[in-house]
């Protein structure tokens, strides 16, 4: 693959698509998939076919377009969206193509859920075909590879992360530019790239929106990194629940390795790098770094005490580089645009764009991606639309198990590392769960350490026994059976498992409680003292259970 | 001394012991590629037997006690055959807070069985699923492999009756 034969594929694919008068976008993630775009996409087809106009329109299968709750979404190239989109409706949306939009399927643009955004890492989400690679191309796809490859040292693809100020999106937040010199620097005889895809939190989709998406995105950002830090071998690691994803990554390996984006000799130089995929188990503690070296060595997914950190010894012993999906997905447009345009983005501390995925109760549930720095408020009551039917707005949780609840008093608090950590909570891997008035606090804070009890690897005691105290008493809470002395035990056992547990799993496990504890003290309180559930949601429940 | 330890026969002359033997030719016949072999046993068979776990654990000459140990690890091992038809509630936070819980309830309560049981009869397997990504469109139930937005408790129990035979 040579720059002249990667713009010969893109020059040939632009015109193919100019070649029609108009296409039509179908959004094929999961979120719509399971709305049934499929059968839209069907019918559009027939219809195309039907009126014998096979040469002038397109119909197109692409990845996510942001609006999950809206789904199925069908857009136009002209810009035109279209939301709820049946079968039935495939010749309306035809018959409106190139005139005036359909006013009773329109889905409007112009609100801030679209204009707030600022597509970086999800630039191609409902634009490309993400089983054709050639549409990736035509996007300028794989071209800052071959540019890095072609004209950039390996210590200068580093250097151009490193002024990105891009960190790690899973959670943590490491710098990237640091972790990457780390791994370039260690000696070893092989060395190894993982894309951590195993996406656990409960509440966050926005790297399965990327890999359903875009696989090829991820792909190219896991050749960059290889590249500069020496690795030859790759591992994509994506949870089994997410059968999607999965599919589209084994379409897209063996069409980059037929161009020879992927094998030996890339693009003429001497730097081979192949990926395999593994496909997990559902064990969400194989988030964590070091459980995840373990399970894709086809062991238990259990961590194991740090350091030495995979940058000197992870895979097989050997130096290994593991990033999370997004961080990979922002890798092409750094090399292609420069560091210093990705730092422009965000905040002092916190550059560039964010992917979240907000849920809950609100009114616009889907994929967003904002600058760093956004109020929460403004996320919530602007992007995502506020909450639906009149009620109240109670909490925002961020950060999936490891992270806490904020509370209306806080919503003023830009969203980046520093101010959500300072906030009790965490950035996360970028699940935002909106909480209503209807929401119990100590159910949510019940809810998260049962996952975190049923997840714990068992390796650890204090994770595995403390999870297990704090559910019970928690239980004790909701059904109204618990006392103070409980609440004192729940406060030290919190600082038991923050201080003494192996890893994040454990160490994180308290932070909902913690961070409901701290805001919202007088639901505990009347659960223990009144014996009331302020929000009917654990009285109800004990109704039931006696009934 | 490294004792060479022969590969065991295959248990029977299922035709699809072949892609189970496919699968571990492909990772290198390594201890490495258990949970991918793992896997292609589970898609052929439905489940991990104690057969398949011997036979597998044979062949990549691992301990017995390591391929159980991951098998009985991992959620999305099943070492029990599974239902004709599977229900699988997400009880994801964005779920949980739009009511998944009381239609998990609903399923034990008209399954008479707990979440990874499949009911006496074979007819339906009861599966509570941490999270499976569609979360804008909660809660979420997936019958078979079709998927059920802001499902309620009344679809949920005539789907559930509907499935079970009288």
């Amino acid at each position: 693959m040579t720059p002249e034969r990667l713009e010969q594929i893109a020059q040939s694919e632009r015109e193919a698509q100019a070649r029609f008068t108009d296409t039509v976008n179908v959004c094929t993630a999961t979120g719509c998939l399971a709305s049934r775009s499929q059968s839209v996409k069907d019918a559009l087809d027939k219809e195309i076919a039907g009126r014998g106009w096979g040469n002038r329109w397109q119909v197109k299968g692409v990845g996510c377009l942001g609006l999950c709750s809206e789904g199925p979404l069908v857009s136009t190239r002209s810009g035109t969206l279209y939301k709820r989109v049946t079968a039935a409706d495939a010749g309306e949306i035809l018959d409106h193509v190139g005139r005036e939009p359909a006013k009773r399927l329109l889905c409007p643009t112009n609100v801030p859920f679209f204009q707030r955004q600022l597509k970086i890492a999800t630039e191609n989400s409902g634009i490309v075909d993400p089983e054709r690679v050639e549409d990736y191309i035509a996007s300028r796809g794989y071209s800052a590879l071959i540019h890095a490859l072609r004209e950039m040292s390996q210590a200068q693809v580093i250097q151009e992360v490193t002024k990105s100020g891009l960190r790690g999106r899973g959670g943590a937040g490491y710098p990237t530019g640091l972790k990457w010199s780390t791994v370039a620097k260690a000696v070893g005889t092989q060395k190894y790239v993982i894309c951590n895809a195993d996406e656990g939190d409960p509440g966050a989709f926005m790297d399965r929106s990327v890999l359903e998406s875009d696989p090829h995105r991820v792909i190219e950002g896991m050749l960059i990194a290889a590249y500069a830090v020496g690795a030859s071998q790759g591992y994509i690691y994506v949870r089994a629940e997410y059968p999607l994803a999965i599919q589209r990554l084994r379409a897209a390996l063996p069409q980059a390795e037929q161009l020879g984006l992927l094998g030996t000799d890339i693009c003429g130089t001497r730097f081979n790098f192949r990926i395999e995929l593994r496909v997990g188990a559902g064990a969400y503690v194989c988030g964590e770094e070091t459980a995840l070296i373990a399970s894709v060595e086809g062991k238990r997914g259990t961590p194991r005490p740090r350091p030495p950190y995979p940058a000197q010894a992870g895979l097989l012993g050997q130096p290994t580089l593991i990033n999370n999906v997004e961080t990979f997905a922002n890798i092409p447009p750094i090399i292609r645009k420069g560091g210093d345009w990705y730092a422009g983005i965000g905040t002092e501390k916190s550059k560039g764009t964010k992917v979240f995925s907000l849920t809950g109760q609100i009114r616009h549930t889907g994929v967003v991606e904002v600058p760093m720095g956004i109020n929460l408020r403004d996320m919530v009551f602007e992007v995502g639309g506020g909450i639906p039917e009149g009620r109240s707005f109670k909490a925002v949780q961020t950060g999936g198990p490891s992270g806490g609840c904020i509370p209306s008093e806080s919503l003023d608090t830009p969203v980046d590392y520093e101010s959500l950590a300072h906030l009790g909570s965490i950035m996360g891997s970028g699940g935002m769960v909106v909480m209503d008035e209807s929401t119990c606090m100590v159910d949510v804070a019940k809810y998260f350490m049962d996952f975190c009890m049923t997840e714990s690897c068992g390796k650890c005691i204090p994770c595995r026994v403390g999870t297990y105290q704090m559910r019970r008493i928690l239980s004790a809470i909701t059904n109204m059976a618990a006392t103070q002395k409980d609440l004192a035990m729940l406060e030290e056992l919190c600082d038991l498992l923050k201080n003494t547990s192996l890893c994040g799993l454990g160490q994180s496990a308290p932070n909902p409680v913690v961070s409901t504890l701290k805001c919202f003290a007088m639901e505990y309180k009347a659960h223990i003292e009144n014996h009331n559930c302020p929000a009917g949601v654990c009285g109800k429940r004990a109704e039931r259970v006696s009934a | 001394m490294a004792t060479y330890v022969a590969k065991p026969a295959v248990p029977n002359q299922d035709k699809r012991w072949k892609l189970v033997d496919a699968a571990m030719r492909r990772m290198g016949q390594q201890s490495r590629g258990l949970i991918e072999t793992l896997h292609t046993v589970q898609e052929a068979f439905g489940y991990l037997d104690e057969q398949a776990l011997r036979y597998v654990a044979g062949s990549l000459r691992v301990p017995l006690s390591r391929a159980y140990g991951v098998a009985s690890f991992y959620h999305y091992f099943t070492l029990k055959p599974t239902g004709k038809h599977s229900c699988a509630v997400c009880t994801g936070t964005s779920c949980h807070i739009k009511g998944s819980g009381e239609l998990l309830a609903t399923a034990k309560r008209e399954l008479g069985i707990e979440p990874g049981n499949t009911t006496a009869r074979g007819e339906v397997s009861l599966v509570s699923e941490r999270c499976i990504g569609p979360c804008g469109l909660g809660p979420v139930v997936v019958y078979d492999e079709e998927f059920a937005a802001e499902e309620t408790v009344e679809a949920l129990t005539t789907r559930l009756k509907g499935w079970k035979t009288p």
